[in-house]
């Protein structure tokens, strides 16, 4: 399959402002399952307030938040896939920068010693384009995330030692959660990275945060974890908006890879409650908008 | 728990009557304030020709879209998105907002600490809590973009908002030392071990 750019620059500049308008059906449904279980009356109030938003935001064709983040590409591409990867990196940056002119859009992008903002939400190595490869598939896949800052600010890595084991990866996502409170604008999703190098382990971190609700980590010791670790979190009452709750987050996602003998590295990003994501699938048969 | 609506601006008085858990509803002109503006305002010794005095700022940078300046869009503005930004960055501004500007209600998400509550107790302000994340709601609570200061840090300039029933915010901060944030944070952290001890870790 070859793939036409100027239908990849279309697409990426539909998909940033659909990521931006549209939360995907599994985040509405983490929504529907911490309102039936929240039993603080704040906590309550405070969620029925974002399901009424999403609402809202789809009934007036408007951002669900303000925050336009920052904007990530994540692009798999099928082994059957013909593409020039330099201009297909250029295209996906000409995307992102006439959704932010032509919508318009918040440019929430600036150099980060002078502060000063293009209002395009592109500078230097933004947006980030992460590229990854899969095999036998006449298949091109973008899917777009705008980073909102309120979690991204909470981020964090401990390179641990092996003599500390696993108890010092789950002690450091419990204090994470402590440390973060309010301010990652709860319920979150948290991600966790564990093991690889200190860059992999924080690369981890965001795709855990990112994963959608209701999947589960490919390796089991990482699946394990998971469990433990979203029903340990949210016995702890920070709650939505961190002003009290059951619902602290929707879950814990943990990534996995392998490590140093020496090195026990954990990472934590979190995604908020705002958790947008949007994909446009290429195939053979056309271009396709979902999550 | 009392619920007010307030038409800015407001007196000390009135503040200092709010506790942690009552809810108030604006009305009128609410500025919108962030990181940059507020750099430049006490840092770089910028001034404002807005009178915030007996007002109140949230903690916002807005999507807006410029239009030709009108009756209906005084500032050559029109809203798109706006919603309420993590408060915590702005934590050192607290105090010279209120002592230079005689600002009384900060609005944000995520909470303030220990110098703002002493600031609010001091002077006689609060802190008031909006849904963060819930923007496109907020967004139908302002009627207007009045006016712009300090425009060249667009989006994070002083943005003089009209609102019509902006709320309910939760106060949790109030002037007497009261703080949901402080609240809930020490309650969490007591049940730290207890959450470590039902996944096995040893200690």
């Amino acid at each position: 399959m070859k793939v036409d750019l100027q239908q990849v620059e279309e697409a990426c500049k539909a998909l940033y402002i659909r990521a931006l308008k549209l939360l995907p059906p599994d985040i509405k449904a983490g929504f529907a399952r911490l309102d039936a279980a929240e039993t603080n009356a704040t906590g309550k109030a405070i969620l029925g307030t974002m399901i009424r938003n999403i609402q809202v935001a789809e009934q007036n064709e408007n951002l669900l938040c303000q925050d336009t983040g920052i904007p990530i590409y994540n692009v798999t591409i099928g082994s059957g896939v013909e593409v020039d990867g330099y201009a297909l990196k250029q295209a996906i940056a000409k995307g992102c920068e006439r959704a932010t002119r032509e919508h318009p859009l918040r440019s929430s992008v600036v150099h980060p010693v002078t502060r000063a903002n293009q209002h395009t939400s592109c500078g230097r190595l933004v947006p980030v384009i992460n590229i990854d490869f899969i095999p036998d598939a006449e298949t091109l896949s973008i899917e777009m995330i705008p980073k909102g800052s309120g979690s991204e600010n909470n981020s964090w890595l401990k390179m641990a030692i092996p003599a500390d084991g696993v108890d010092a990866i789950k002690t450091f996502v419990v204090d994470c959660v402590l440390d973060a409170g309010g301010k990652t604008c709860p319920p979150t999703i948290v991600g966790v990275g564990v093991g690889g190098t200190a860059d992999l382990c924080v690369h981890l971190s965001k795709v855990a945060a990112t994963r959608a609700l209701g999947s589960a980590c490919e390796d089991p010791e990482g699946a394990k974890l998971e469990a433990q670790l979203t029903r340990a979190v949210n016995q702890l009452g920070v709650g939505p908006q961190g002003l009290g709750g059951d619902s602290t987050s929707f879950a814990v996602h943990v990534e996995t890879a392998a490590t140093h003998i020496t090195m026990n590295p954990v990472a934590v990003n979190m995604q908020c409650h705002s958790a947008r994501r949007a994909r446009a699938t290429f195939t053979p048969l056309g271009m396709t908008f979902g999550f | 728990m009392a619920h007010y609506d307030f038409q800015m601006p407001v007196t000390e008085e009135q503040v200092r009557k709010l506790e942690v858990n009552d809810t108030v509803t604006l009305h009128g002109t609410l500025y919108g304030i962030r990181d940059a503006t507020q750099i430049h305002m006490f840092d770089h010794g910028r001034m404002t020709r807005f009178d915030m005095n007996g007002h109140a700022v949230v903690h916002t940078a807005p999507n807006v879209k410029e239009v030709e300046k009108s009756a209906e869009h005084p500032s050559g503005y029109a809203p798109i998105c706006i919603g309420t930004t993590t408060s915590a960055r702005m934590e050192r501004f607290t105090r010279p907002l209120m002592a230079q500007y005689g600002v009384r209600i900060i609005i944000g998400k995520g909470g303030l600490s220990q110098s703002s509550a002493d600031a609010f107790r001091d002077i006689g302000g609060v802190y008031l809590a909006v849904v963060g994340g819930a923007a496109a709601l907020e967004t139908t609570w302002i009627e207007q973009i009045e006016d712009v200061d300090l425009d060249d840090l667009n989006p994070e300039s002083l943005w003089k908002f009209r609102v019509q029933g902006f709320g309910p915010l939760l106060v949790s901060m109030d002037s007497r030392g009261g703080s949901l944030y402080t609240q809930v944070n020490k309650a969490a952290r007591d049940r730290r071990a207890s959450a470590l001890a039902c996944m096995g870790v040893k200690f």
